[in-house]
């Protein structure tokens, strides 16, 4: 158990959140701007119309203006980070995959983490009441009656446990 | 006259539930079994009853009664006669009438079972059916009416209505508007079945839990009654969620198949909390522990199968306020706020009564890792869930929408999954109860080494340097080899012991121990799956490009060149821009494809449809993104090459075999399994 809270906990919310920070910044884009370079940034967005479509995908009219004008942008000179930001000011935070990490949005960052580990500490703590003192004899009991229940498994596990 | 039929059986169907629940409650609390029965033959009514509604509707659908509003939006004159079948579940009110159709057939099929032993039970489980399929009868009947025909007013509007209005004439329509594009595909006449099917069919082991609620029956006889239909329920859902995802492999043209969307997070909800079941149900079963889990776990599939339909069809996950505006959105919250509220009570009420019946003795025995994999299932599902109702709670709190798309869920989950599946690699090798590390290390090191030198070795001599790749390569191929070395342990043995040709001990063994055998069949369905995840989770590629005629696009050892473009109208109702592109892999010729856009008139609505080189390897699959006017001028494509992809729909077929195996019928298990039970306790009594 210590093994997996040491390990694999701490990595996880450690994904979770690198990544959000790592997703600021991006070098200039140099010109001219191929459709590869505009998908790579569309990818992430959505257009408030097509929901739940990625923009570099989604079919409508309306998505290949908004490519077209990613390219325009790119081709100005545009950073990725000040295309996205136009587009949230212009659109609202829901044009980005993820919601930002500020004010209520790291709620969902956090709330993921806390519920597992939360969950963790439980099943740690039912673990703790439930374990059987060592002294008990309970082991030799058990292995007997659980392999009763299946006399297929037990004949098949004492086959194997032969040499 | 046939609209009234259907109408009239839908009423009436509303009737008998109300009476079958009345008379199951009376039945029940004065043990009067003249009521129960009266109850029963109530609750198996309502399956021809609802068959006649539901047929009447398909017959309005399929023979043009375009005067009936649901007809008008989900079918047209153009469409061939399946898909005006299958717009049953086209649009909202036709879904609701099928899954109270699926949702009876199940309930009645229930009545059908022997009671002797478990009687009790049965006034209860009805009430949990019939109070389901009331709710759903009565949103039927009272606000998304299929049987509602449009009228013309006085003042030229249109208004659907059950009955005529004050000056209303019933509007006679020649055509309709047709069925969505992106649900006239053969997938679709599969997929919501399937989904619906396993999502009622988790009604049942709910009803049951509760049932074993009301009378206090604390043991572990209301998991066995519903082992089978619990593994029923969870194939179908397994199959709705494979066959949801090829459709969109196939239609929605984003070289994928899986977007995290709600919609499909919303299916998956009730899939991860039905696995942690089947999982934690074993453990009451052997060890008698976890009463209160189970418990748990049932209520929460029966409220997220609710939910999910909840969150697909109240137009919340348009916008809450499209939500509040919707007649139905607030009553299936009431419905599931009550239902869970309802169940909690009622678990409480017993919590002192399902006390375990014996302990846990080691952290790593197979119980504990058991339970490591709820914890892992359950993770995931707060991940789902909070991802889903974030933006609903953000724009009820900032009034700001936020999206929540794949880059959240796929770093939040992806260390749960890899960490379900080092479990499925180390589970099997650990024994019931009592398990050491050295016990453990001794059966599991053999197939770590194997695992490393395959899972590793391998993809390391092949270039992969990803990290990640290569873990995942390694858990699948841990998973792998304990799984065929399960196998082959037992084979080995039933030779020794039976004298058994290999082949015939394989099948022996699968028939004599299904559940067993068909979990690692599924397991293996698993590994394959996952190979194929990880090739286009971490391996696929994409690029886009606009080329001339006879021009091409070279990338990933593919040489796409660009043929020729053709335009045409077709019967149905759509206009078809076709490309025609050949394909070189590695210099060799190996074909043509055929990357279209359909454009449907009716709903003016664009549909892509990929051109796709399937191979064990990879998938080539090329989009035609756009053309210029003259057609010879050029054309853009989007083309994805998708590692290992196929893996994914042969783990899929592997895991719904698995999934068969496990569930085939045995002669009355529970009771056969009770006598054992009966037997291994005899001598410890006496």
């Amino acid at each position: 158990m210590k093994f997996w809270r040491l390990l694999i906990f701490p990595a996880w919310m450690t994904l979770m959140w690198s990544s959000v920070a790592l997703a600021q910044d991006a070098p200039p884009t140099p010109l001219p701007v191929t459709d590869d370079q505009v998908n790579a940034l569309a990818r992430d967005m959505y257009c408030p119309v097509c929901e739940n479509t990625p923009l570099d995908v989604c079919p409508t009219k309306a998505c290949a203006e908004w490519r077209e004008l990613i390219r325009d942008k790119l081709a100005d000179g545009w950073s990725e980070q000040q295309i996205r930001a136009y587009f949230v000011d212009r659109f609202g935070d829901r044009v980005l995959a993820e919601p930002p990490p500020r004010g209520l949005n790291w709620l969902i960052y956090i709330m993921p983490p806390l519920a597992f580990l939360a969950g963790a500490y439980i099943l740690f703590r039912a673990f703790k009441s439930w374990t059987a003192p060592a002294s008990e004899p309970v082991v030799k009991d058990a292995d007997s009656e659980a392999d009763k229940s299946d006399p297929y498994l037990d004949r098949l596990e004492e086959e194997l446990r032969k040499p | 006259m046939i609209a009234d039929l259907g109408l009239g059986a839908l009423a009436i169907t509303l009737v008998v539930s109300i009476y079958g629940t009345v008379a199951a409650i009376y039945g029940g609390l004065k043990s009067k079994a003249e009521w129960i029965e009266s109850a029963r033959l109530a609750m198996l009514l309502t399956f021809p009853l609802i068959s006649i509604s539901a047929l009447s509707l398909i017959y309005l659908l399929v023979n043009g009664h375009y005067e009936f509003e649901f007809v008008t939006r989900v079918t047209s004159n153009s469409m061939p006669t399946y898909l005006k079948v299958t717009a049953l579940w086209g649009a909202q009110a036709g879904s609701l009438v099928f899954w109270s159709w699926l949702m009876s057939a199940f309930a009645s099929a229930v009545t059908l079972r022997k009671w002797d032993r478990d009687r009790e039970f049965l006034p209860w489980v009805i009430v949990v059916s019939l109070v389901t399929l009331m709710f759903f009868v009565s949103l039927i009947l009272f606000f998304e009416n299929p049987f509602a025909r449009i009228w013309r007013m006085p003042d030229g509007q249109f208004i659907a209505a059950l009955f005529q209005p004050a000056g209303g004439v019933l509007a006679s329509l020649r055509d309709g508007q047709g069925l969505n594009p992106f649900l006239r595909h053969p997938g679709m006449t599969l997929h919501p079945p399937t989904l619906y099917l396993g999502f009622v069919a988790f009604v049942i082991p709910y009803a049951f839990a509760i049932a074993a609620l009301i009378t206090g029956r604390t043991d572990d006889r209301w998991i066995r009654i519903t082992r089978r239909w619990t593994l029923i329920a969870w194939l179908f859902l397994s199959l709705g969620l494979i066959i949801g995802g090829r459709w969109a492999y196939d239609v929605l043209g984003w070289g994928g198949y899986w977007g995290w969307d709600p919609v499909e997070i919303s299916a998956f909800m009730p899939w991860l909390t039905g696995t942690a079941f089947l999982h934690s149900v074993m453990i009451q079963e052997k060890r008698g522990l976890l009463k209160h889990w189970n418990m748990v776990l049932i209520i929460l599939t029966y409220s997220l199968v609710i939910f999910g339909t909840f969150l697909t069809r109240s137009g919340v996950l348009s916008s809450v306020h499209a939500f509040a505006a919707s007649a139905i959105g607030p009553l299936f919250f009431g419905f599931i706020v009550l239902t869970f509220v309802g169940s909690l009570y009622l678990l409480l009420r017993r919590w002192d009564d399902l006390k375990s019946e014996g302990t846990m003795t080691s952290l790593l025995s197979r119980e504990a890792l058991f339970l490591l994999n709820n914890l892992l299932f359950m993770g995931i599902l707060v991940v789902c869930f909070w991802g889903v109702i974030f933006p609903l709670v953000s724009e009820l709190v900032t009034n700001q929408k936020v999206t929540v798309g794949p880059p959240f869920y796929e770093r939040a989950t992806a260390p749960l999954f890899a960490g379900l599946l080092l479990l499925m690699g180390i589970a099997p090798l650990s024994a019931w109860r009592h398990s050491t590390a050295k016990t453990l290390g001794r059966a599991i090191w053999k197939p770590t080494i194997l695992a490393a030198l395959v899972g590793i070795g391998a993809p390391l001599a092949l270039g992969i340097r990803s990290w990640a790749a290569l873990l995942g390569f390694f858990l699948v191929a841990l998973v792998a080899f304990v799984t065929l070395y399960e196998f082959w342990r037992g084979m080995m043995a039933r030779r020794r012991t039976q004298g058994e040709a290999l082949p015939v001990a394989l099948a022996n063994m699968i028939a004599r121990n299904r559940r067993r055998y068909g979990g690692y069949i599924i397991h293996l369905g698993v590994v394959l799956m996952a190979i194929g995840i990880i090739g286009m989770e971490m391996f696929q590629k994409e690029t886009q490009g606009t080329v001339p005629a006879g021009g091409s696009i070279s990338f990933e050892g593919y040489k796409i060149t660009y043929q020729s473009l053709s335009s045409f109208d077709t019967p149905d109702g759509r206009n078809v821009t076709r490309a025609v592109v050949n394909v070189e892999k590695n210099g060799k010729n190996v074909g043509e494809l055929y990357p279209r856009r359909d454009f449907f008139f009716e709903s003016q609505q664009p549909v892509t449809i990929p051109g796709v080189r399937s191979t064990w390897e990879d998938d080539l699959y090329i989009i035609l993104v756009d053309w210029l006017p003259i057609s010879s001028q050029g054309a853009t494509f989007k083309v994805f090459v998708n590692p290992l992809v196929n893996w994914l729909w042969l783990g899929g077929f592997v895991f719904i075999l698995g999934t068969l195996v496990a569930a085939w019928p045995d002669n009355e298990p529970e009771l056969a399994t009770a006598r054992k039970r009966r037997r291994a306790a005899a001598p410890a009594e006496a």
